[in-house]
């Protein structure tokens, strides 16, 4: 009779979790390419669609903000202020959208066969990004328009902003990931984050309107939101440096970070790192019965 | 649950399967409305509970060829997805030593709108396979699926027989200790057919350990020195494939 040594063995299906995603570094590569190559499949008009879309909503958006709203008198250069919050909050959606379905969207793999399961939200949002891309270089074709010349201030902001976007849809996104193989609810309750995204965050208007009219408990709320803080680091990187301070001259001018900037920035990453760790935990969690709930 | 394993089997096992039971739930309301209309009408709402499987113990040596046996519904496919990990037990442990590979997702990672080529990439990756492997396997696969020039093709453009020779043909060629088979040798023709069985017995000779689910009883008399038969979701006998082959033709349906 002999008894076995079981550590030269491996329990199969148990994973490391994001650990587990360095050595598939390759799988991921090809499955960020199979999601940017399939995209567009069988679509005449391609990737153009990737610049089309989004212009057209940034139309609307100003037409109805810009003038019937008046919006273009009180912010100066608002076509650049507008777009530089709104594609943020695009990759935002774009990001946590495609994540939150990646599991349900790879139901005949992760069914079939084990392999670590965060591999399809992290392309997704890596997907995300690569979509992102056209949408930054109408921004910046925009924003050499009004004259910008950047410098490393602005450049690190802008990079700030990109970062806590990732981190966010990433947190948020495992989370609902996890939680949609169940239950698909968690689908419609992101679409009404994404769909709230927009309008809680200074996109269409100036972060000031908040605690000036809505009073400073939701002005800090406001102001805790991670979207509100990356949105405006872009406004620093992009639209900031284009427009002349705020005077009395210069009403559309830039007034300068909120009050506190730093301090609710440093909540807003704290949030979002403590949102990656619940979703992390949540999902592999969840991960158990991922194969007999799809 | 003590925690150590005796070893059953001759040689070092390269799986073990220790007293493993799992169960499913079988729901009876789909939805909170659902629930509440039945619990008004005094139905069952709560989900039942279905053991898939029952306190299943085996293990299987290194380089042995065995074959699970059983009806349909016995409970085979989910003992494979607990030793590839698609699936945990819920009581009971499973370990496996060295690489671990399936042919039971068999074609599960093609999309149809990438050329063969693209395909063959991405499902070597998705079955553990590094940039450097495929490219030193890839002519060896397109020949052993005798897919030819089609392999720049989109893979919706195949034949059903096409498209599963060619992940047959990536899922063979993958560096692997134990080889998990669930019921996919129904490809291709009986060209084709002879040309897997003959590949899978070569893998078997190098001293890859086999794990096959199927319900053709020549295949597995032919690949397989035993047999596991698992019936009503326990295992009824574990022994020489003859004999299982046997007890599988003379258990009640």
């Amino acid at each position: 009779m002999t008894t076995i040594d079981l550590n030269n063995y491996d329990v199969p299906g148990r994973s490391r979790g994001i650990l587990d995603v360095i050595r598939w570094r390759y799988l991921l590569r090809l499955l960020v390419r199979k999601g940017t190559s399939t995209r567009y499949r069988n679509s005449a008009l391609g990737w153009t669609w990737s610049y089309v879309k989004p212009l057209i909503q940034f139309f609307i958006y100003f037409l109805v903000m810009g003038f019937i709203f008046g919006q273009r008198d009180n912010v100066e250069n608002f076509p650049l202020y507008m777009f530089s919050g709104f594609i943020t909050v695009q990759f935002f959606n774009e990001a946590f959208g495609n994540a939150t379905t990646a599991v349900v969207g790879n139901k005949a793999l992760v069914r079939k066969i084990y392999l670590p399961r965060e591999l399809f939200p992290i392309a997704a949002i890596i997907n995300a990004f690569i979509h992102f891309l056209p949408q930054l270089a109408i921004l910046l074709v925009v924003a050499i328009f009004y004259g910008w010349r950047p410098g490393f201030t602005e450049i690190g902001s802008v990079l700030a902003g990109l970062a806590l976007i990732a981190l966010i849809s990433f947190g948020l996104g495992l989370l609902f990931a996890g939680l949609n193989v169940r239950f698909r609810d968690a689908e419609n309750f992101a679409e009404v984050i994404r769909q709230l995204a927009t309008w809680a965050s200074p996109v269409l208007y100036t972060w000031q309107l908040i605690p000036d009219k809505m009073g400073s408990f939701f002005g800090h709320l406001y102001m805790c939101n991670p979207i509100t803080i990356a949105v405006e680091f872009m406004h620093y990187g992009f639209w900031a440096e284009t427009v002349p301070r705020y005077s009395e001259t210069h009403q559309g001018g830039w007034i300068g970070f909120p009050p506190h900037f730093g301090l609710y920035a440093l909540v807003a990453v704290v949030i979002s790192v403590i949102l990656v760790v619940i979703g992390q935990l949540v999902f592999r969690r969840a991960e158990r019965t991922f194969a007999q709930d799809l | 649950m003590s925690d150590t394993i005796i070893q059953t089997s001759e040689t070092t096992p390269a799986i073990i399967v220790d007293h493993v039971t799992k169960s499913f739930l079988k729901r009876n309301s789909h939805s909170m409305k659902e629930a509440f209309v039945g619990w008004t009408k005094g139905k069952k709402v709560r989900a039942d509970q279905f053991h898939a499987l029952d306190d299943v113990s085996f293990q299987i040596g290194e380089g042995e060829s065995v074959a699970v046996l059983g009806f349909n519904g016995s409970g085979k496919s989910t003992t494979l997805k607990m030793v590839s990990g698609v699936m945990q037990p819920d009581k009971g442990r499973v370990f496996t030593k060295g690489r671990v590979a399936g042919l039971i997702e068999v074609g599960a990672g093609f999309h149809p709108d990438l050329s063969g080529r693209e395909n063959v990439y991405l499902n070597a990756a998705i079955l553990g396979m590094s940039k450097e492997q495929i490219d030193a396997r890839f002519d060896d696969i397109v020949e052993f699926s005798e897919i030819g020039d089609f392999i720049e093709q989109e893979v919706k453009h195949y034949s059903s027989g096409m498209f599963m020779r060619l992940a047959f043909a990536v899922a063979i060629h993958v560096d692997l200790d134990v080889l998990l088979v669930d019921e996919v040798l129904a490809v291709g023709d009986e060209a084709f057919r002879k040309k897997c069985s003959d590949k899978l017995k070569e893998l078997a000779a190098e001293g890859v350990t086999m794990l096959i689910v199927s319900h053709s009883m020549g295949m597995v008399q032919d690949l397989c020195s035993r047999g596991i038969v698992i019936h009503e979701h326990k295992v009824l006998f574990d022994g020489p494939i003859a004999e299982a082959v046997q007890v599988i033709r003379t258990t009640p349906h």
